[in-house]
Parts: structure tokens; sequence; C-alpha cells
């Protein structure tokens, strides 16, 4: 209780708790409102789940950041009522089905692409579509007509024909430009695409969804393959978090231990630690970690147990060493030996209370060392396969080029948050050095 | 702030010191420490090399390579046999040859031998440096070799570390010793508050860089060793490289400075409070002769052991450096091998990192012998 005072007179110990306190806070959101099991799903579900994302589309808050005001994805469907279906026989085995999508488009630039879904049901004859476009000026533009799959897209934004008559203009652009204006840009207004469709059996129906995929998604923006950055960014923290503490704690008890052990015993005990810190120290470490990567498995628990394991004999053993050292010598100990109490009682009960105020700064100023680990190894392709992590999303930000073609945000939004969790501990590691060692107070 | 040392021991038992007190020269005395450390490390070498082969054959691959290039030798010496002998030989029974070739050449190496002995035959080729050839990746030169291969991107990765740590080294210590002797100015605060920053490491500042001056203002280069085409001249050539220096030294500087010149300002800060600096002062002394003969001389191997660490810890963060910046050093190849899959230039550059590191410690060891009095003069060398 008296240290906790003490730390709340600094204001950055103050400031790091702060973060980390909300990093905790994210993690137990995210870990209640999405499973495991469902995050995985969410990020490696495949097409089906984030087909009607748009491609590496900016965060909303873009639009106020930079003033601009760019499409969001306008998603219709006749089958939840947006659009309306009207149905009337034509003749006996032929129904036509008029399908609706009436819409406002009133922002300044372009959609990302246009894509309308189909589902048909029929037994043996393929329902026919035709689609035309309708602009808040009046025209009304043919795009284009097909048979249809009980499961089918038509890419609008990749009909070649439709470009042509659009005088060479990706569709896109070519269906929403004003021909009124000079340079290219949206007419405002109300629009509307028809979808009309025959079908030629008695329980035949088709439903279709119209996608206009926008430039700006979601809170934090999507990735090249139209994935929710949401969701590697949420479930990022409470694993980046889970990494650093475990190896923290882990290797700063073992530490620990085992200088306590080798002091204690000295002799070749001590000798043979000293030895292996040596060895540990030429020891290559991120090569170590990518050769186990690479030939075993690139489960991050397994990761996690192999950087424990390699910075056991760090830095901190010397330290430790030097400390048990002096207190093996002091007359307590001296005392405790004199009335005969066991090894184990005096490096249990003597040695160790001693070390711990040495410890805690250490394991608060480690713990954004190992976060950052877990994101190397990410950047470095050797991320956990099935996990969404921070490191995950700046590698995949790397390596599709997000900071040559412009989605900074690609990059800056996990780096920002590795950045935050990284400064929290550091700050609040800092501040509890100060704190435990009065030596460095005031300086 | 960890102020870890590196065991500067010698490993000589009291009464040898005893000896060497009586009578022996202080560059004896440096030599004879220097060829223990030597040896010492050789042997680290050698432990460390030994568990990264152990590593790396525990899932077999180091006996896979070198089966599969045993038996593409064997396959292509017979195949390439244009005598007479082997023109009359049917398909069937070159196969029942190589085989036996194989089985003939697989047991000339040991590899019928049980895995203990066999690893110790690994570990003496990978201490010669005899690596093995690379499965998909080839030198610039056009070796398979994975010796040729990795030595090859040695250079730029000397060049970009051996440039940052000078920077980081010579500017760490000015600024340290700025700032203990404007202790508690406005600089002074800036840089300890901007100290908890080194959590993160090189790479990732590096990240922030690229943006604002790559992406952003357009005026650096995003990575790689020289412009494309590079120049032709020596001079524009150095000065592409150097321009291609700016963004990774400048990324490890931020990663590290602030911690760096917030620790050693403490430790001069620290030892400016000794007696016999006020008593230097009493004397009137210049305030540049007490910094540099009562403050920087005695820091000096507490400073360089402090730096040992930082250099080490740089070395290991260098893959993921070079990879940000697409710098053609060790670091990348690696990368590259691990999209690859390229196994035995995996394991070969892990071998010459152990290497490098055993080098830099040697080197380190080697400059704090100079500095240090306790080795210098022989007294109590050891640390505890």
């Amino acid at each position: 209780m008296k240290t906790l005072k003490e730390i709340t007179r600094y204001p950055s110990a103050v400031a790091g708790l702060v973060i980390i306190l909300a990093l905790v806070a994210v993690s137990i959101y995210a870990l209640i409102t999405m499973p495991y099991s469902e995050a995985v799903r969410l990020w490696r579900g495949g097409a089906e789940v984030w087909y009607d994302h748009p491609k590496t589309a900016q965060p909303v808050w873009m639009n106020l950041l930079t003033g601009d005001n760019l499409p969001l994805t306008i998603i219709m469907s006749s089958e939840d009522g947006a659009a309306s279906k009207s149905a009337t026989a034509v003749s006996e085995d032929r129904t036509e089905i008029m399908i609706s999508f009436p819409f406002d488009y009133s922002y300044d630039g372009f959609p990302q692409e246009l894509s309308v879904f189909f589902t048909a049901q029929y037994n043996e004859k393929q329902p026919f579509v035709s689609l035309s476009w309708l602009t808040p000026d009046g025209r009304e533009i043919r795009i284009g007509d097909s048979s249809i799959h009980p499961s089918d897209t038509y890419r609008i934004s990749q009909d070649a024909k439709l470009k042509r008559r659009l005088n060479g203009e990706l569709p896109e652009r070519g269906l929403f430009a004003d021909p009124a204006a000079e340079t290219l840009v949206p007419l405002k207004g109300a629009y509307e695409l028809r979808v009309s469709g025959l079908v030629f059996e008695e329980d035949a129906d088709i439903d279709a969804k119209l996608v206009i995929y926008g430039q700006v998604h979601g809170l934090v923006g999507t990735d090249h393959r139209r994935r929710d950055l949401r969701i590697a960014l949420l479930y990022g923290t409470p694993i980046a978090l889970a990494f650093g503490l475990m190896a923290a704690v882990g290797t700063t008890i073992t530490t620990m231990a085992i200088s306590g052990i080798g002091a204690w015993y000295g002799r070749w005990v001590d000798m043979l630690i000293q030895r292996v810190t040596e060895v540990n120290l030429i020891l290559p470490f991120y090569s170590t970690l990518i050769m186990i990567g690479t030939f075993y498995s690139r489960s991050i628990w397994l990761m996690l147990g192999v950087v424990i394991v390699l910075n056991i004999f760090g830095a901190g053993i010397k330290t430790y060493r030097a400390v048990f050292l002096q207190v093996k010598e002091s007359p307590y100990v001296e005392a405790a030996r004199a009335y005969g109490a066991s090894d184990r009682r005096i490096i249990f009960r003597y040695l160790i209370p001693r070390i711990v105020p040495m410890l805690l700064p250490q394991l608060v100023t480690l713990v954004p060392l190992f976060v950052f680990i877990e994101a190397s190894l990410s950047v470095l392709g050797l991320g956990d396969p099935v996990l969404p992590t921070w490191g995950k999303v700046i590698s995949e930000a790397r390596r599709n080029g997000a900071l040559y073609e412009g989605h900074y945000y690609w990059m800056l939004e996990p780096a920002v948050l590795l950045g935050v969790t990284g400064l929290g501990f550091s700050l609040l590691g800092f501040a509890l050095d100060r704190v435990f060692n009065p030596r460095l107070r005031g300086l | 702030m960890s102020e870890a040392t590196l065991t500067m021991d010698m490993d000589v038992t009291p009464q040898e010191q005893e000896k060497e007190k009586a009578g022996s020269s202080t560059f004896s005395r440096v030599a004879r420490y220097t060829l223990v450390r030597m040896v010492l490390l050789f042997l680290m070498v050698i432990i460390g090399v030994y568990l990264t082969i152990l590593i790396a054959n525990m899932g077999g691959y180091v006996d896979e390579m070198r089966r599969g290039f045993i038996r593409e030798e064997v396959s292509v010496a017979i195949f390439a046999d244009e005598s007479a002998e082997m023109k009359r030989m049917t398909s069937e029974g070159k196969k029942a040859l190589i085989e036996e070739q194989v089985a003939l050449a697989e047991k000339r190496l040991g590899l019928d031998k049980p895995f203990i002995v066999r690893s110790f035959a690994f570990l003496k080729d990978a201490m010669t440096l005899n690596l093995g050839r690379a499965e998909i990746m080839i030198s610039d030169s056009g070796s398979s070799q994975v010796r040729l291969i990795l030595l090859e991107r040695l250079p730029p990765t000397l060049a970009l570390w051996g440039a940052a740590n000078f920077v980081l080294f010579f500017l760490g210590l000015f600024l340290a010793l700025y700032l203990s002797r404007k202790y508690g100015s406005l600089l002074d605060k800036l840089i300890v508050g901007l100290a908890p920053t080194s959590a993160a490491p090189a790479w990732f500042y590096g990240l922030f860089l690229i943006l604002i001056f790559a992406a952003i203002l357009q005026i650096l280069p995003f990575g790689a060793l020289v412009d494309a085409p590079p120049p032709e001249s020596t001079v524009s050539y150095t000065l592409s490289v150097l321009k291609h220096l700016i963004l990774p030294v400048s990324a490890i500087l931020v990663s590290s400075i602030f911690a760096n010149a917030y620790a050693w300002r403490t430790f001069f800060l620290i030892y400016s409070s000794e007696d016999y600096v006020e008593m230097a002062k009493a004397k009137g002394l210049s305030s540049r002769e007490i910094e540099r003969r009562y403050i920087l001389r005695p820091t000096l191997p507490t400073i360089i052991t402090s730096f040992a660490m930082i250099l080490i810890a740089l070395w290991q963060g260098a893959i993921i450096l070079e990879t940000v910046f697409n710098w053609p050093g060790l670091g990348q190849t690696l990368f590259r091998a691990i999209g690859l899959y390229d196994t035995p230039v995996i394991v070969g550059s892990a071998v010459i990192y152990a290497y490098l590191l055993a080098i830099t410690v040697f080197l380190l060891d080697f400059i704090y012998a100079l500095v240090d009095p306790r080795v210098r003069i022989g007294g109590e060398g050891r640390q505890a």
C-alpha cells in the first residue's frame, strides 16, 4: 500500500498504470464479446465471411480528419426488405421477378467496386436476369444480362462490355459520373438498380443483393483480403498482454531462482550458471526461434516457452547474483545458519524476500520486450498460424506495400497499439525502479 | 535499468594471480587475459553452435540435407559417366548402382552412425563454415554454397551495424556527459522522460521513419542498399549508400539513444559525487580535466559493459531491421530463406550469427581489458 501511494507521486507511473488498465479492459471486452473460436473464424473464415467488405478501405473517421466525403459501403438485399421485389406471372410456366434497389448517393468519391450476388432456386432451367441502371438525371443504362446459377455473383466492375459502352470508363466510375461536369466527379442523387428476372419453373425464385463497396469501412478499416481489422486489433490485445506478462513472469522468477541457487551453493554450481549465461549470450536468439518456428511449429505457446527458456540466462542473472552474494554474507543469514536453518529455508525465507523489490521493476520493464518479440516473430512470418495478432497485421501491411500505396492506417493502427502497450509498461517500470532503488531517486 | 555486466573474470586461481603480481608487464597481463578469454569464448562458440545443431537436427533436417546432397552428387556422377561400361548398363542397373554408392557414401560420412557421433561430425563442418549447399537460393556470383551466400551478405550488415554502433556510442557518451553537466535542465528532463520509449525495438521506429521520410515527405528511400540502377562512379555509389543508411541508422539511434544517455548520465552523476572528484574540484582542476580523468576514466569499464549488452541486443534484432529496410545483409537473407524454406541457409546463418556475437563479445572484452585497471595492473579481476 505504501508503495502504491509512492507510485502515484510519479505522473509517468500513473500514465503507465492508466494505459495498462485500459489495455486490460479492452482485453476483457475482446474475450467476452468474441470467443476464441469466433475470433479465429472471423479472421480466417475465407471469402464468404468478408465478401461484402471493401478491400483496404480506410477507417470511417478518416473522412472527418481529411474533410473528404468518401463513400461507405451500401448493401441492399431483396431478402431483408431493403430492396423491393415483385413477381408477376407472365404465362403458365414463366414468372417475371422485378427487384429494385433504390438508393441515395451523396458522396464526393466513387465507390470501389460494384457487385450483385444472386441466389436462385430452380430445378432444371436456369433463370435469366437483366440489369439496368437509372441515374438521378433520368438516364437509363443497360448493364447486362445473363442466366444464373443457384449461387452466382455478377461483378459489374469487371464487365468489359459495359466498360466499352461507358466510353472506356471503369463501371464503378462511369455509372456514377456526372456527364455535365468537366472533370470526373460523381453525380449526387437518387439512383436505382433494376434487376428483372425471368424464371421458367413454378416454384423457382430469385433473390439478389447489391453491394456498392465504399472507400471507408468501420472504425479501423479493412485489409487486402477485405477483413475488418477490428478483429485483429481487438483480439491482438489479450494475446499481446498474455504473451508479454507470461514471458516476463516466467523468465524473471526462474532467473531469480537460478541465480539464488548459484549464489548460495557457489563453487561449481555458480560456475556452471556463469558459463551457461555466456553461452546464452552468443546463442543467436532470433535464429534459434526461426529454426524452431520453421522446423516444428509456429504455435504461440511453443514460442512463448522457447522465448522464456532463451531469456532465463539473460542480463538479469548477474544483477541478482550480486545482490544474493551480498545478502548471503549478511549477519542475519549467518545467525540463521548458526541456529541450524536448512539451506532451503534460508533461500526461500531470507534471500528471496530481499530480492523481490528488485524483481518487480525488472519484471514490468521486461513486458514490452516480450510484446515486441511476439510482434517481431510475426513480422518475420513466424506468427501463430491461426491467431490474429498486431504483429501479423503489420507483417501483412508490409508485405502488401501499405506504405508505398498510401494505406497508412493499416500499418499505423497496430504499430500505435504496440507502441502504447510498450510505453505503458515501460513508464511504470521506470517509476518502480526509482521507488525501489533509492540510489536512483532524484537522479 | 538493468546494470547487467558481462563476466570479466579470468578464471585464474588466486595463487596464480599472486604469481602474476610478482613480476609481469602490463602487456603480458593483457595478452594473457585476452588469450584466456579467446580460448573460453571459442569453447562458448563450440557449445553455442552445437546447441544450434541439436535444435536444427531434432527435426532431422540436417541429416536430410546431407543425404539429399549425397544422392544428388552420386546420381549426377553416374548419369554423367560416358564410359562404354556405363552405356551398356540398364536404367535398373544404374539405380541399383546409385543405391549402392549412396549407402557407401553415407557410411563414409558416418550417416549410419548414431546421432551423437554424427552431431560431432556436423559440428566440425559448421565450425569450419563448411555449411553445405542451399536448396533454392544462390549467391550473386551464382554459387549455391551456403558459405558464399552468407559471406557475400556480411559487408552490408557490417556497414550498417558498424555505422549505427559508432554513432550510438559516441553520441550517447557526449550526450550523457553533457546531461550530467546540465543536471536538472530542460534537456535533461526531456531525455529522462523519453528513456521509456527505448522499450520498442529499432524496426518499430523504422516503420514510422519510413512512413514519414519515404512515404509522406519522399526525401529518403524506402530501403535497399543503393539506388537502382546502381550509380557508375565510386563517389556517387558511396553517396547513394550513405543516403540509404540514414533511415536504418536513425531507427537504431531513436530506439537506443535515450535509454542509453539516461543510464550513462546516471553513472556519471553517481561517480561525480565521489570524494576524489570533490578533492579534484577543491584542487582547482578544470572541469574538462575532472571529467576526463576523474569521471570518465573510472566509469569507462561500466559504460563499455553496458554498451556491450546494447550491442548484443541490437545484433539479435538485426534480422528484422534489415527486413524492414530491405537492407541486403545477413538478416534479410535469413528472412528470405525462411520464406523459401531453405533449411541449409537457415542453419548456416544461425552459425554465422553465433560467430558474430562471439567476435563482438571478444572485441568488447579486449577493449575492457585495455581500460580496466583491475586487468591491466593485475589486481582482483573478479567482480561480484
